[in-house]
């Protein structure tokens, strides 16, 4: 039996049953990915073609490797998100949640590996 | 008290093709999505890179030679108009979501300032950046 009404259930919650969380979330890694990745973009674009001596020295400084972290942490968590939206409106079923699943793992080992090389850089 | 009903919902139409012609604001609009995605091919190249200047000589020598070749050039280039274009659309998106610019005129003055900002933003970038 349930206790909480079927209007108190979905008020606020939409069809999604989680209301503008997702939207939000994305709205916020959107506005600080906004600030980040121009600076990145310079950062990493200035890095490559380098000496691997050079390309160490660059990302074992602290702000392009603070950046590089945050590009990688907010980015790909912004990718997660987005590419389930993408999932959810062409694929339905187990094939969508297989997707969903791979799309956010994919997500998670990029971070992982790219904060392990900076670490490994920096440190 | 009602329990939810199974419905079979359906997925959302693709619309452009089958049913709308396509047009300047539908385009600039699903451009965003196949950058926003396609950025992970970039991603991986650049977090491969990374990883191998941490680990030794062979390794980087190995994922430098990949992404300064020609393949690294063609996606970290498309990459970058990918980033730009996406980051345009965003803020795009942005200016929708306060209520702004959602006349069809506005649209659609937003739209090429998207596909010509973001070919603008790239060319500086490759000028500017080394």
């Amino acid at each position: 039996m349930r206790y909480l009404t079927d209007r108190k259930r979905a008020v606020g919650r939409g069809a999604g049953h989680s209301g503008t969380e997702h939207h939000w979330a994305m709205k916020v890694s959107s506005v600080g990915l906004l600030l980040l990745v121009p600076a990145w973009v310079y950062v990493f674009g200035s890095a490559l073609g380098g000496t691997r001596a050079e390309v160490v020295e660059t990302f074992a400084r602290p702000f392009p490797a603070i950046l590089t972290a945050l590009v990688l942490v907010v980015g790909m968590r912004h990718f997660a998100m987005g590419a389930r939206t993408m999932i959810e409106d062409y694929a339905r079923g187990g094939t969508r949640k297989a997707l969903i699943i791979g799309a956010i793992s994919l997500s998670y080992a990029v971070t992982a590996t790219g904060l392990f090389a900076l670490v490994r850089i920096a440190l | 008290m009602a329990e939810s009903k199974r419905v079979v919902r359906p997925l959302s139409p693709f619309m452009i093709g089958p049913y709308y012609r396509p047009q300047l604001t539908s385009i600039t609009s699903i451009l965003t999505r196949i950058t926003g995605n396609a950025l992970i091919v970039g991603v991986l190249l650049m977090v491969w890179w990374l990883l191998a200047a941490a680990t030794s000589d062979a390794a980087f020598d190995r994922a430098n030679g990949v992404a300064t070749s020609w393949f690294g050039d063609l996606v970290f280039t498309g990459s970058l108009w990918a980033v730009w274009y996406h980051t345009l659309a965003g803020l795009r998106h942005l200016i929708f979501d306060s209520g702004h610019g959602l006349d069809v005129p506005t649209a659609e003055r937003m739209g090429w300032a998207c596909i010509i900002g973001s070919v603008v933003l790239t060319v500086a970038t490759l000028l500017i950046v080394r």
